[in-house]
């Protein structure tokens, strides 16, 4: 009766599991069918053509897919810093009393609506962003990386909306990690002598597999942002390495576009948009996964691993 | 307690046979422009027909033209005119009905300069092609002496979503520019030479109130109900003329003599001293022949209330109400329906 029992209750839990499996693979399936005509019609060059003129039915998603990954890359390198210093502080170095109002603040931040962080960006970050760029030195606005007329919205504008955003997804994952790093290790860091400082590094390190998913997380999230980032990017397709310039990311135009797209050709190179950001969220997550996959079998491989940091920080 | 489910279940019964006595539902679904006045409409009319309930979901025109092909919808709405190619995609044959105006006005901002500007259609075509670039250009210098242009960047602001009202704007901007139409073209959505995209009319508007030296485009409604100031535009008659639901109703009305016998016109840049050159119809699309002949006929006398008792609800909400030359020529194609 017993074993029985199990055995129902594993087959009914798999059932849920494979639901999953199953969705993931429709919607695969549904986005490479709707998107055949695209296929057919422009092939591999859909990746790299930088044309985007429903007019004329030329489409390409290059501009797209750089907009998407150098917004996501800049969110993630403000971002992560910012995540990480927050998480240590609270799960290290707060004290008690303020530890749950603060965790309370960055579990709130990650509830409000995308809709709402956009209306900021637009009336207080673009403003304030424009100001940062008219004050610019007109020497840096001659760098390719500061180039172009001070709009507000664009780049910049996205990436720091997009980082504040991600914020509170890292933090609260890499805080959740570093509190499952064993209290032996902080106590063995101290009993060798190890500052405060030092017995962190050690936690962090323990914890770096961990951490590492925590901004893959933010990384992935970024990636599919839509409604903030299209109220602030300018919604420009053009590419372009200057932070001041308005682009384009692929969600943004998925968006912008889909309802008045009557064409076919039009709604099928819009759902191959769909599918690029698809199998990119597939390979990056992919690779996220091989990476902490290889750091922690090289963890498990080395079992005086832990006392590394406590050498690099006596030396 | 079974006090209460006989309650319930008597009430659900009375439901249902209210629902079973000739009560007839309609769906719809097309344009985000129009659904102000649509569902003005379909409320007042169902407060005189209470059995008639007309649901609209203003999903956009793209969405509202695959839906009626697909005839998941009984009627579409569009705020661009369908191509022979939609038509050719559609199971039966879909006539157009004009219902009301609407028009594009150019909103900007220029620090120190209050006065009303003055555009031509090649010059905002230049513009928006990234050609003049300075506010005091001399193009625009010749058409306002009066305003202290100041040599400052013009920033471009466009819609960056797919929209009707885009596609009035690059409709005109064709048709008085051989380069706009050969660059650019027109569509709902078009790959714009320079500038940036604000999203809907509000983010179009934020950006040109915040940005100095921007200028945008957004629909005359958007305009006069948040208290934009905005730019007068040269007609084909040479005549500067400010958007109002009179001058937009007077360019439909001096299109009207041209009018093609399936409604399916452009009118940006109508002739005409009166007639403000960015307007345009917007227009529900029915089948000729529908399936649901009931339903046919509900729709066919509901369309009659709407152009003609219906258009005094356009004022208040800033549509422009159709002129009476269009009314007289859309009541008899009503008639080519088949209701029976």
């Amino acid at each position: 009766m017993r074993r029985r029992q199990d055995l129902a209750f594993r087959l009914w839990t798999g059932a849920f599991a494979l639901v999953l499996v199953v969705v993931v693979g429709a919607i695969g399936f549904e986005l490479v069918r709707q998107s055949l005509p695209s296929i057919h019609r422009f092939g591999f060059a859909f990746w790299r053509t930088e044309i985007w003129d429903p007019v004329s039915g030329d489409f390409g998603a290059l501009t797209f897919i750089w907009g998407t990954l150098y917004s996501s890359v800049l969110a993630l390198v403000i971002a992560a810093p910012v995540a990480i210093g927050i998480a240590v502080f609270i799960s290290e170095l707060c004290p008690a009393r303020l530890r749950q109002p603060l965790v309370f603040l960055t579990e709130l931040l990650a509830a409000i609506p995308s809709i709402v962080y956009g209306l900021w960006g637009i009336f207080v970050l673009v403003p304030a962003v424009r100001a940062v760029e008219t004050w610019t030195p007109e020497v840096l606005r001659h760098t390719p990386l500061f180039a172009g007329p001070p709009l507000g919205v664009g780049m910049l504008a996205a990436a720091l909306v997009l980082a504040l955003m991600v914020i509170p997804f890292t933090s609260s994952v890499a805080r959740e990690v570093l509190r499952s790093v064993p209290p032996a290790q902080r106590e063995a860091a101290y009993a060798l002598g190890a500052t405060r400082f030092e017995a962190i590094r050690a936690a962090l390190f323990y914890a770096r597999t961990g951490i590492v998913g925590a901004i893959m997380l933010g990384f992935g999230r970024a990636l599919g942002e839509t409604m903030a980032v299209t109220m602030v990017i300018g919604n420009n397709p053009r590419i372009s390495a200057s932070l001041f310039a308005p682009q384009y990311t692929m969600s943004a135009v998925i968006a912008n576009e889909f309802t008045e797209a009557a064409d076919p050709l039009y709604l099928s190179s819009l759902v191959e948009i769909g599918l690029v950001l698809f199998v990119m969220t597939l390979v990056i997550n992919s690779l996220s996964r091989l990476l902490i996959w290889s750091m922690t079998r090289s963890t498990r491989s080395v079992p005086v691993a832990p006392a590394e940091p406590m050498g690099a920080a006596a030396a | 307690m079974k006090r209460l489910t006989v309650w319930i279940c008597a009430g659900v019964l009375a439901a249902a046979a209210g629902a079973t006595a000739q009560s007839v539902q309609i769906n719809g679904a097309g344009a985000t422009f129009p659904y102000p006045i649509y569902s003005k409409w379909f409320s007042e009319y169902n407060k005189l027909h209470a059995d008639i309930q007309i649901n609209y979901q203003s999903i956009g025109s793209g969405g509202g033209i695959q839906q009626v092909t697909k005839e998941t919808v009984f009627f579409g709405a569009s705020d661009g005119p369908m191509t022979d190619a939609q038509l050719k995609a559609a199971p039966g044959a879909l006539l157009h009905f004009p219902t009301v105006l609407g028009a594009v006005v150019p909103i900007y901002n220029i620090p120190n300069v209050k006065q009303e500007l003055k555009f031509t259609g090649p010059v905002l075509a230049d513009i928006y092609l990234g050609k003049i670039t300075k506010w005091n250009d001399p193009a625009l210098v010749k058409l306002n002496p009066s305003a202290s242009l100041p040599g400052t960047d013009i920033t471009v602001v466009h819609r960056a979503e797919a929209s009707g009202t885009s596609y009035i704007f690059v409709d005109f901007l064709s048709k008085v520019s051989p380069e706009f139409k050969s660059k650019v073209g027109v569509s709902t959505a078009v790959n714009w030479p320079t500038g940036v995209g604000g999203k809907g009319n509000e983010g179009v508007s934020g950006l040109v109130t915040q940005t100095p030296g921007a200028i945008g485009y957004v629909e005359l409604i958007y305009a006069l109900q948040t208290r934009i100031s905005y730019g007068v535009v040269e007609n084909s008659g040479g005549a500067f003329v400010k958007a109002s639901v009179q001058s937009v109703t007077a360019a439909a009305a001096s299109a009207a003599p041209n009018m093609p016998a399936d409604f399916r016109v452009s009118i940006t840049n109508a002739p005409g001293k009166d007639a403000y050159p960015i307007s345009s119809f917007t227009w529900l699309l029915l089948y000729e022949n529908p399936k649901d002949k009931a339903q046919a006929k509900v729709m066919v006398d509901f369309v009659k209330w709407a152009l003609t008792d219906g258009q005094k609800y356009c004022a208040g909400l800033g549509y422009a109400p159709l002129p009476g030359n269009v009314v007289t020529m859309e009541m008899s194609a009503l008639a080519k329906i088949k209701v029976s």
